[in-house]
């Protein structure tokens, strides 16, 4: 089987992987990690906790469902022997059982969970609100965030996809969903650095940008793109207009540094840019930002290039490309002007003056010419340097008709001015037609409205001149062809369609070339352009590039940008000696992907775009003012509450400006990671049946319309509302509540699926239940089939419900129909008389089923195991944990529907599979921390050290942590105070380690968050400073005080400063603690050999451990030996036969036969038990764990004739007569089911029943056909996949009747069976050769004397008790006692089986350990006080005081801390250790300080 | 989520007399509740002081006076609601003691209702708050406890 290191050379490994982090994951990690392996648990999420963790209570206790999980989810973030990684799937599993290795795709969290302290600092600062899920969508959450409050790991996430659209598609890269987020919180200052750090010219492209954001906006998918440029505009002109004050400015600074932005440190390099262009001013800014010394020259007399002198004033005023300028001065970029290139320097010239590189971005300042006949007139002009003399504040002259030919921007900028200058018919003339036109379109459209007319679909032929003066333009029509190169179509002449315009001056406005005369042939030019490397810009000679126009040929203003900041990480590159093309971004994508609707999220508001407000047109013309003016601020607001978050996560970099631990990692990327390990666990859980299917019920059109999840969280008092059930629509108190049952369970159409879910019938009890004590006076129906309550205590609890006035109505409504005004819904149903009936409610919970989860196919396929018909991971019949492939077992909801406690017991099982076979290799992988020699400090007297932290801002912000630090040193005892940022960072731990050794400290206070999560953490720093860790005390100064009363900071620093004194005055009592030890017996005590018994004993002696087995009987197998085969075909004498064999041959499995233990004494690892046979002879064996698996009887019937009639039998009868040889034929079968319990008597279900009566009757019916079989029932609850037969048997004809308590079938002693159908209303008869009883499980008389024995309790039905409904299934509140099989409650033999392998695993975890140690923080008596008065023993829930010699004596191992017993003392003889009286009293009056530290400032009202 | 959140209470105790509370919360509800309060940013008076208890059962009815005679206007005992207690049954007999706690208050002239046990789950952070809120409330009808050192810090707010 699993290769042994003898036969092998390489023995198992001492590693497992565990897939999922639910319930059944973690219970199935923390007991491997116990069995002595190292366990590494994958979470396909970002946090642990499953489903489990978003239920508010659970059934059938009402236990809290966080209460219960939550110590649980800590024990897993202490357990060194766990490594939790989340947000990871499992991608392949390679090798054989024992030895395999698991490659791990872990997705990033973006965030480093080691530096994480999960303050949330982070989340406050994130603008991008999303749904939040955990919530089920009621409320929202950031784009960075915790899965829930409690999440472990506690560190923040990311959720970020791809870029946003309008990023993606920017030549920058500049981040408009980033700014628009922060717009829509009113945070411009902090938005204008989110822009400005990848764009050094924010208020230029404000203006002037083409914005292919808007273009690629999602927001088109609903209506219309996002005004991206107009809010740019309005967030530059608010922040130019409002300069941020210096608590702002200083915080933004300081943000700034902490995240590293504009803080390089010089790097001595200096770079020559010539030009100063948007190319050359973006390089020079990047440049700069980097650390280099970055000089501009500038051949004209101003900065900007064209920017200055290509766009017109009305476009672009000057002052606002000063003030952008000015902003790229200020980073120390030198430019100096009227220094042209080639005239009053050269490139080589630039080298000798010491410049380590050169970037030449000349730009493209020469027109093109038309190339046409009467073009040198003087009337023709450049369009270049017409708009450059504007520029220059001439005012050039120009006619009554103006003709521009061209159609880019620059066209119809020349156009424009012309207008402004005199023109009073100015024509633009374009060879294409108006949609082809480059310029951007609201330019064209201001234009026009300004009075340019357009002549598309035009060219010039020739100038026509009388007098040497310009009179007209002669033209030729065209028309479009095949598309050109640029993808454009061709404009062909149309012959003979010449014709003269009018004009009295032409500009032309065709196109622009550099002038690359001034480069003086120093660098290679190919056409009119430099050559470069289209990826670095890297020109002919090294350290030369170029950039914008005169590199890539006439670009938008943006291109020229992008163009820069390419050149400016080349010269990084070039000037550290690294690649040039390193880390250089790659051009946006020719076309992205179209929007599809269905991906995004639905917009927040439906407001219609925003457009820019512009000056009207006749205003315009009179002169050069700027044409469009800011958005009102609200306007700006409204129109980024537009944008739809595409992208998720932002890239604002908001949480990495605010995160002070630095934590934030925005370069994270998917990795794997391979992982060698001996075995895996799947518990990958369940998903819940997506209602959307379910169209009729209008889930997610009806707003009123939820899932069971939903109302969980509307239900948990840690939910969105408190636990207020609220409305979604219009969040009224709902008063009237409708469950809808088998919402995609039970269901054979395509739309659901065919088997029973299992949990939602007792949800739904619960559910009811809560909310009915939640909002007094709340009605709750609930529409089903059947009830299925077949699990420990659940028939009670629904029979609770219903008293309590829970209505359940056996009716499946086929639809529900909403008033669309007040969101009312109307639910018709077939009432009990068959009548139709239409009822309204508030809200309809649709009780959804489980499913299984859509990764699961994936999974199972890395994991190389079968699925079933249903999707669930396949098991194997003997062993309901094993899957397909040996070495992987499988636990939990992902082998199919269940509840809690049998996913947990799963869990167990599957762990004690996994670490039965692996177990040569235990303890070969896990550490165990190595400490130094404990100091010995009882002599010494208390020298304290205070640490308070400030937890970033999270308590420094509102608690004044210098007063508490000054403060402490104040306090007796008191030898050293500190404050650190983070006290539980490395940073933190490692002060505080040097404290202790330096300042001799000999106790700890930590003054910061809970102790709940932070307690092992200090202490294991005082166990490396060789302190006791008892020695630590804690003061909750954030979650009691920062983060409660944030707007009264003298009162949170007072009571700070109380809880610290508290704490300090505590600290001094407190003394080193030794934890006790036990020597563990490697023997465990297996009570009953039935079915579990033996699972049990086989698996624990398969270990090597010692196995008594006891058995009342004289021969093993129990109840199994009447049962011939299961529904799902095992057979079962087979396995039977298997057990007692391996049984009977194992040399550590020592046999009691006819005995029973009739006492039992010690405590876990060390028990003492005798066992007495039925000749009386005795034995006393010791062990270190028990386990009862003494099993349950059939009720023998005494109703309907059982017993007197020889046609009356049980099923268990029955299933005998079916198997005999030769077979008696019987035409008529009537089977009566709950006959001896879900009556006053046994107010329970026996689970197993059901699915009983469907075996025999499917039997007898492929037997004979022709055979009538009805089966009287009160619910079918054949639940989970049992349901597939329950159909089978209905499609085989076996006809089912329901009848109810008020009127029982009547059995006459002839075999006339009666009945009242209530579907129909009336009696029905049959005549029955046999009448077949599905008799109760019932515990055995005996059971208490053994609970007796073995100090265990039972329920009122006669079972066994275990510790925990849900979360300790197999666990006896008694520390090393254990439970499995029927002796439990009713169960399957799968069920039996895995219960068996749970109890077996939980033991092991003991007995793999030579030693237990435990103590520490419990009760210890004080043996000359005490009276033996037995108040402790009475008292203790556990059992564990008793009196030995005269006092009490409490054994630690067993002890559970609870302190019940020092409380109740009467003659004060036991003491809670870390509780202790002194300490405790120490603490409260540490509470009241005498003198009132001096108030700062009034306290807020 | 993370928004601040007034508990309704707190306005109610805006006035000269602010009472000190101590709470005495069991480790496994009530003190997670009042952590998970702290987590939510649900805000509440800053006039109750936590001592933490792995159970509500370990209350004694000495450090319940104690705390009295140390200065405290009024004092609670939190633990798990009923059949959630970690310990199984550490709150029943909490109840127990704070009743019995009770009579000695009586008995020496202090109002019982000075003293109250309360029950909550883990989830119930609100719910916390709002405990402070309500005892506030009451503490401020009955005015400044004397059972400690009469001659003490009972003048004026604090």
């Amino acid at each position: 089987m699993i290769p042994t290191a003898n036969e092998s050379g390489a023995g198992p490994v001492g590693a497992v992987l565990v897939v999922g982090g639910g319930i059944a994951g973690i219970q199935a990690s923390l007991d491997l990690s116990a069995a002595g392996y190292k366990v590494y648990l994958l979470e396909k999420t970002s946090a642990l906790g499953g489903h489990m963790a978003m239920l508010d209570k659970t059934f059938p206790t009402n236990d809290c469902a966080m209460c219960t999980m939550s110590p649980r989810l800590v024990a897993v973030a202490g357990d060194r022997n766990i490594e939790t990684i989340t947000q990871a799937d499992l991608v392949r599993l390679q090798g054989a059982a024992g030895r395999l290795t698991a490659t791990v795709r872990v997705r990033p969290r973006f965030v480093d969970p080691q530096k994480c302290t999960g303050c949330g600092d982070c989340a406050q600062a994130c603008p991008v609100e999303l749904d939040n899920e955990f919530n089920q969508n009621l409320d929202r959450r950031k784009a960075i965030h915790r899965r829930y409050p409690q999440a472990v790991p506690s560190s923040f996430v990311i959720e970020r996809s791809d870029r946003p659209r309008c990023m993606r598609t920017c030549p920058l890269g500049t981040n408009p969903q980033g700014y628009l987020a922060l717009v829509r919180q009113r945070r411009f200052h902090e938005a204008l650095r989110t822009l400005r750090d990848s764009n050094p010219l924010p208020a230029v492209c404000a203006r002037v940008c083409h914005h292919p954001c808007e273009n690629a906006c999602a927001r088109a998918a609903f209506d219309a793109p996002v005004s991206v440029r107009a809010v740019k505009r309005f967030l530059t002109d608010y922040c130019a207009a409002h300069p941020p004050g210096p608590e702002l400015a200083a915080r933004l600074a300081e943000a700034d540094k902490r995240a590293g932005h504009g803080h390089a440190k010089p790097t001595g390099k200096r770079v020559a840019i010539v030009g100063s262009g948007p190319a050359g001013l973006t390089a020079a800014d990047g440049l700069a930002r980097r650390g280099h010394q970055a000089v501009i020259f500038e051949a004209l007399p101003v900065a900007g290039g064209m920017l200055r002198v290509g766009i017109p004033d009305f476009r672009l005023p000057p002052s606002v490309l000063d003030a952008d300028i000015d902003a790229i001065c200020r980073l120390g970029v030198e430019i100096r002007c009227n220094r042209r290139l080639g005239r009053d320097f050269t490139l080589e010239g630039l080298r000798r003056q010491g410049f380590d590189a050169v970037l030449v971005a000349i730009g493209a300042h020469r027109g093109r010419r038309l190339g046409i006949p009467g073009e040198e007139t003087r009337q023709v002009r450049d369009g270049l340097s017409f708009l450059r003399n504007t520029a220059g504040g001439e005012t050039p002259r120009v006619g009554q008709r103006v003709v521009v030919v061209g159609g880019g921007n620059a066209a119809v900028d020349v156009a424009r001015v012309a207008r402004r200058l005199g023109g009073k018919l100015v024509t633009i003339l374009y060879r294409r037609s108006e949609a082809e036109m480059p310029a951007i379109r609201e330019e064209v459209d201001q234009a026009r409205a300004e009075g340019v007319r357009l002549e598309v679909l035009a060219a010039p032929l020739r100038v026509v001149t009388q007098d040497g003066l310009v009179v007209g333009l002669q033209c030729v029509r065209m028309a479009l062809g095949d598309p050109d190169e640029s993808g454009r179509r061709r404009p062909v002449p149309v012959p003979g369609s010449e014709f003269l315009l009018d004009a009295d001056t032409v500009i032309t406005a065709i196109g622009q070339e550099s002038d690359l005369g001034g480069l003086g042939g120093e660098i290679a030019t190919a056409r009119d352009r430099c050559a470069v490397d289209e990826r670095t810009l890297a020109c002919s000679t090294p350290g030369v590039f170029a950039a914008g126009d005169v590199a890539t040929g006439p670009d938008t203003v943006t291109g020229a940008m992008a163009s820069g900041r390419r050149a400016a990480v080349s010269i990084d590159n070039y000037l550290a000696g690294r690649p040039l093309d390193e880390s250089q971004p790659d051009p946006p994508p020719a076309k992205l992907p179209p929007v599809r609707r269905q991906d995004l999220r639905p917009p927040r508001a439906a407001t219609p775009r925003q457009e820019e407000p512009q000056l009207p047109a006749d205003w315009r013309v009179a002169g050069f003012q700027e044409v469009a003016l800011s958005m009102e601020e609200a306007v700006a607001v409204a129109e980024a509450e537009r944008c739809l978050d595409c992208g998720v996560c932002s890239d604002c970099r908001q949480c990495e400006r605010v995160c002070q631990a630095g934590a934030i990692r925005f370069d994270d990327r998917v990795e794997d990671r391979e992982i060698e390990i001996g075995g895996v666990v799947l518990a990958d859980g369940y998903a819940p049946y997506d209602a959307r299917r379910r169209g009729e019920f209008g889930y997610t059109r009806y707003p009123n319309v939820v899932t069971s999840l939903t109302l969980e969280r509307l239900l948990s008092a840690s939910g969105p509302t408190f636990g207020r059930i609220v409305r979604p629509s219009d969040g009224k108190e709902v008063r009237r509540i409708a469950f809808i049952q088998c919402v995609g369970s039970r269901d054979s159409s395509d739309r659901g699926h065919p088997y029973c879910s299992s949990i939602c019938c007792m949800q739904t009890a619960k559910a009811a239940m809560i909310a009915m004590e939640h909002t007094k006076g709340l009605s709750a129906t609930v529409f089903m089939i059947d009830v299925r309550a077949h699990g420990k205590g659940y028939e009670t609890y629904y029979q609770r419900a219903e008293r309590l006035g829970v209505r359940y109505l056996r009716s499946m409504p086929s639809a529900i129909r909403q008033d669309f005004k007040t969101h009312d819904l109307q639910i018709e149903y077939a009432g009990p008389d068959g009548t139709k009936q239409v009822e309204t409610f508030d809200l309809v919970v649709l009780s959804v089923g489980v499913e299984c989860t859509a990764q699961s196919a994936q999974l199972a396929a890395a994991a190389g195991v079968e699925r079933d018909e249903y999707g669930f991971i396949r098991t194997q019949p003997e062993n309901p944990v094993a899957t397909s492939r040996e070495g992987v077992l499988v636990c939990g909801t992902a082998c199919g529907p269940k509840d809690i406690p049998d996913c947990v017991a799963e869990g167990s099982a599957a762990a004690a599979s996994l670490a039965r076979d692996l177990a040569p290799a235990r303890f070969t992988r896990v550490t165990v921390p190595e400490y130094p020699a404990e100091r010995d400090v009882s002599a010494e007297p208390p020298r304290v050290g205070v640490f308070v932290c400030h937890c970033g801002n999270n308590i420094s912000g509102v608690v004044n942590v210098e007063e508490l630090v000054s403060f402490a040193k104040g306090l007796p005892r008191v030898v050293h105070a500190e404050r650190n940022l983070y006290t539980c960072s490395p940073e933190g731990l490692a002060a505080m380690r040097r404290a202790i050794d330096t300042q001799k400290l000999n106790r700890v206070v930590v003054a910061s968050c809970t102790p709940r999560t932070h307690t092992a953490v200090f202490q294991d720093v005082l166990a490396q400073a060789g302190l006791n860790k008892y020695l630590l005390e804690m003061a909750n100064i954030r979650d009691q005080c920062s983060w409660v009363h944030p707007d009264r900071p003298v009162e949170a620093t007072r009571k700070a400063l109380e809880l610290l004194a508290a704490a300090v005055a505590k600290a001094q009592h407190l003394r080193p603690l030794r934890e006790g030890t036990q020597a563990v017996v490697h023997a465990a005590l297996v009570v009953g050999g039935g079915l579990a018994g033996m699972v049990a004993a086989t698996t624990l002696a398969s270990q090597g451990f010692e196995v008594h087995l006891v058995e009342q009987t004289d021969s093993l197998g129990g109840q199994m030996r009447h049962i011939r085969r299961t529904l799902d075909g095992l057979d079962v004498q087979a396995l039977r036969e298997h057990l007692v064999r391996q049984t009977e041959t194992s040399p550590l499995i020592i046999q009691h036969l006819r005995s029973t233990v009739t006492r039992n004494r010690g405590s876990v690892g060390n028990f003492e038990s005798e066992i007495t046979a039925d000749d009386g002879s005795r034995a006393t064996v010791r062990h270190g764990v028990t386990i009862v698996a003494a099993g349950a009887n059939m009720y023998t019937p005494t109703e309907y004739g059982h017993g007197t009639s020889s046609r009356v039998i049980t099923q268990r009868e029955f299933e005998r007569r079916l198997g005999a040889f030769p077979f008696v034929p019987v035409d008529g079968v009537v089977m009566i089911q709950c006959v001896g319990c879900r009556n006053a008597e046994r107010p329970y279900c026996s689970r197993v029943c059901c699915a009983e009566a469907v075996k025999n009757a499917l039997e007898i019916k492929a037997k004979r056909p022709g055979c009538r079989v009805v089966i009287l029932y009160k619910d079918v609850r054949t639940f989970g996949r049992l349901e597939k037969y329950y159909r089978q048997a209905r499609e085989a004809g076996v006809v089912f009747i329901r009848y109810d308590d008020a009127h029982p079938p009547q059995v006459s002693p002839d075999g006339v069976v009666r009945a009242m159908d209530p579907a129909l209303g009336r009696e029905l008869t049959w005549r029955a050769d046999v009448v077949v009883l599905s008799a109760a499980t019932v515990g055995r008389p005996e059971h208490r004397a053994l609970a007796e024995v073995l100090r265990v309790p039972m329920t009122s039905d006669g079972f066994f008790l275990e510790a925990h409904a849900k979360l300790r299934p197999v666990d006896f509140a008694c520390e090393g006692v254990f439970l499995a099989g029927t002796a439990h409650s009713p169960k399957l033999i799968p069920e039996t089986i895995a219960q068996a392998l749970a109890a077996a695993g939980r033991a092991a975890t003991i007995l793999c350990q030579d030693i237990l140690r435990a103590g520490g923080a419990v009760s210890v008596v004080n043996r000359d006080r005490c009276a033996a008065c037995l108040t402790c023993v009475r008292l203790c829930p556990y059992g564990v005081p008793r009196i030995e010699k005269g006092a009490a004596a409490i054994e630690p191992t067993a002890c559970q801390g609870c302190g019940l017993c020092a409380a109740e003392c009467p003659a004060g003889a036991i003491t809670l250790e870390c509780f202790t009286d002194q300490q405790m009293q120490a603490a409260v009056g540490g509470l009241f300080l005498e003198t009132v530290p001096q108030a700062e400032e009034a306290p807020e009202a | 989520m993370s928004q601040t959140q007034k508990a309704p209470q707190e306005a109610a105790i805006a006035g000269d007399f602010v009472p000190k509370i101590v709470a005495f919360c069991c480790h496994y509800c009530a003190y997670t509740a009042a952590d998970l309060a702290g987590a939510s940013r649900i805000a509440y008076p800053p006039n109750v002081r936590i001592v933490r208890l792995p159970c509500s059962g370990k209350a004694d009815v000495a450090l319940i006076l104690k705390a009295f005679v140390d200065g405290a206007d009024g004092v609670y005992v939190a633990g798990c609601l009923d059949g959630d207690c970690h310990f199984i049954s550490g709150n029943i007999h909490a109840k127990r003691r704070v009743a019995e706690a009770k009579r000695r208050l009586a008995e020496v002239g202090v109002e019982p209702e000075r003293l109250e046990m309360f029950q909550l789950s883990a989830a119930m952070g609100a719910r916390f708050a709002e405990i402070v809120g309500e005892m506030s409330a009451r503490l401020r009808q009955l005015g400044p406890c004397m059972a400690g050192n009469p001659d003490s810090h009972k003048e004026g707010p604090r």
